[in-house]
């Protein structure tokens, strides 16, 4: 065949794919904006560090400050795995400090007092930071001790989980779990009343521990229950009525308006509140524990809550396009902590970030800001090992599929799976060096 | 996914694999490829019974693909679910194949020229 190359034509080949990889490597920057402000972050989560990361290179001359007293940083979609033994703990665990870019100063203590009105936050040890405009991203709080007799001590053993507490509650988990997916008996998974971050998680844990317990043949010995205080399955209708059917095939009960207010760990009982005020009893042989949550407390005392809404979890008071506070404009809220409808996901602080970054830039050059978040959330409803369904929504409960008529949202798919497994924490590493 | 730009691609595959690895990926790839130009640039045209050898190493470059991606996951092929899961599958076989077949053409008219080839039919 007559396929020849002269060698000129080569070479520009080459040097064709050296200038493909090079442009790909640096991500296309604007100059940056000179400017002495003071910026403050409270958290060096996955949303703080992403924006410091993503600030650091937008700024220049700007004092980045953020706050964190944890030296660990936590992958926390990979608790989900860990807890159904197929990843080991530490699979989600770095250092908060491998994150951070230089140039900015971390401060490894926890914001104890927010003055939005003199513009400082007060550390635990008494440090007063001053602050031009503050960025609130300290996550959730969960509330454990909102269920009667329950402990953390407990994870692990008389079977109960609670994977979301952490990659070692998460590990001891698997532990519990994994024994009933061996003897059989009764399986109840609850979800609190409360907002939650990943709502799609009690559902995951469920549909993971039956998968194996089915995969070890012993599923002709278990029952599986699933208890929610909502009325419906997920808080997205499409995505609820998939997952009422998916509970049909796979033989797990629902039990609607079921609230986890205690457990006996002697007696392997558990306490729900019903519906108008009744105490419904449940035994299990495995129970799966996530508590209320709510913002941490310094949220809660500093005034930046809403008054009016969510009274009992004190969410920050913000638009839900912007995410700036409706009440102090030099205040952004970033991930969890914010008081929007939907959004308490990685996948969302991947969407708010830019939000933020635009809203500070624009604040500090005077000009309006432009980006808008529209609630984008996102959670790969893991449905076996091996399978998933990569749901994304926004505000008003469409499905967003970021790969529409290729990846079909409610069906359960290897493909989705494969983005959980490999994907995931690769698109979350590098939205926390901000480039994703 | 948000902007999905080239320079996303690319930073999440550098966290998939670590950034040193996965520029030492890239650029294997892009030597055997160089090579591969190479070698049909030397010969001036496909030495068909090298071809025949790389043709037939095609199947065990689809089995690698697809057993490495099994390998590196917790799934099976029990997982595959449905129509873009069986084209990712045969993407994924494809690639293996291929990448075989220009890998061992290469390498055996690396170590065998062409005119040793042609000197021995
Ligand atoms: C089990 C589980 C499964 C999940 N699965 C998924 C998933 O599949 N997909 C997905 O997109 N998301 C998932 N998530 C949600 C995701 O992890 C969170 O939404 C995301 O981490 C939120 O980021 P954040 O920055 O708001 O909070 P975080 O990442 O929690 O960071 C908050 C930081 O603030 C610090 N902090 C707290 N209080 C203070 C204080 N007073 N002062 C200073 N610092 C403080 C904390 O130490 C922490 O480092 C999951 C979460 C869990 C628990």
């Amino acid at each position: 065949m007559p396929f020849t190359l002269n060698r000129r034509q080569m070479l520009s080949l080459a040097a064709g794919s050296a200038a493909l990889a090079a442009a790909g490597s640096q991500t296309a920057t604007a100059a940056a904006i000179p400017t002495q402000a003071r910026i403050v972050i409270i958290g060096a989560g996955a949303g703080g560090t992403a924006l410091a990361n993503r600030l650091v290179t937008r700024l220049k001359g700007a004092q980045i400050t953020l706050m964190d007293p944890r030296v660990e940083h936590l992958y926390q979609p990979g608790l989900s795995l860990v807890a159904a033994g197929l990843k080991p703990a530490d699979y989600v665990v770095s250092k908060t400090t491998d994150w951070l870019p230089d140039g900015v100063t971390l401060i490894a203590e926890a914001a104890a007092e927010i003055d939005p009105e003199a513009k400082f936050v007060a550390t635990t040890s008494g440090q007063k930071v001053a602050y031009d405009f503050l960025v609130v991203a300290p996550g959730l709080v969960l509330d454990h001790d909102a269920i009667d007799g329950f402990d953390l001590n407990m994870v692990g053993e008389n079977g109960i989980g609670a994977l979301y507490a952490g990659p070692k509650y998460a590990a001891a988990t698997w532990k519990a779990a994994s024994k009933f997916a061996e003897e059989g008996g009764v399986g109840l998974f609850t979800r609190p009343a409360t907002e939650m971050k990943c709502a799609g998680a009690p559902l995951k844990h469920t549909f993971l521990i039956e998968d194996i317990t089915r995969d070890k043949g012993n599923r002709g010995k278990a029952e599986f229950h699933y208890a929610a205080p909502q009325g419906s399955l997920f808080g997205v209708p499409i995505v609820a009525e998939k997952v009422r059917m998916l509970f049909g095939d796979r033989d797990i009960n629902a039990h609607m308006k079921h609230t986890l207010t205690a457990i006996e760990p002697g007696a392997k009982r558990a306490y729900m509140a019903g519906a108008e005020g009744s105490t419904i009893e449940m035994d299990y042989d495995y129970i799966h524990v996530i508590p209320p949550q709510r913002a941490p407390d310094v949220i809660r005392q500093s005034g930046l809550s809403w008054p009016d809404k969510w009274t009992n979890q004190g969410w920050v008071e913000c638009d839900k396009g912007t995410l700036q506070h409706l009440r102090y404009d030099t205040i952004w809220a970033l991930g969890d902590v914010a008081g929007v409808p939907k959004g308490k996901t990685a996948a969302s602080v991947k969407w708010q970030v830019p939000v933020v970054e635009d809203g500070l830039i624009s604040a500090i050059s005077g000009r309006a800001p432009t980006e808008i978040y529209n609630g984008y959330t996102s959670c790969p409803m893991i449905t076996r090992v091996g399978r998933a369904m990569l749901i994304e929504f926004d505000y008003n409960n469409n499905l967003v599929p970021s790969f529409p008529g290729v990846i079909a949202p409610l069906e359960e798919l290897w493909i989705s799976w494969l983005m959980k497994e490999v994907a995931l924490k690769a698109t979350y590493n590098a939205m926390l060096r901000g480039r994703a | 996914m948000k902007d999905m730009t080239f320079g996303t691609i690319l930073a999440v595959f550098e966290e998939i694999f670590g950034t040193g690895m996965f520029w030492s990926m890239v650029a294997a790839a892009l030597i055997v490829t160089l090579a591969y130009l190479y070698v049909l640039m030397r010969d001036h045209s496909i030495a068909w019974r090298k071809f025949l050898l790389a043709q037939l190493s095609m199947p065990v470059g689809a089995v690698l693909g697809v057993w490495f991606v099994l390998l590196m996951t917790n799934s099976s092929l029990n997982d595959l679910g449905g129509p873009v899961d069986i084209i990712v599958f045969l993407a994924i076989a494809a690639a293996g194949a291929i990448g075989m077949a220009i890998l061992v053409y290469t390498i055996q008219s690396l170590i065998r020229p062409a005119a040793k080839d042609r000197g021995a039919q």
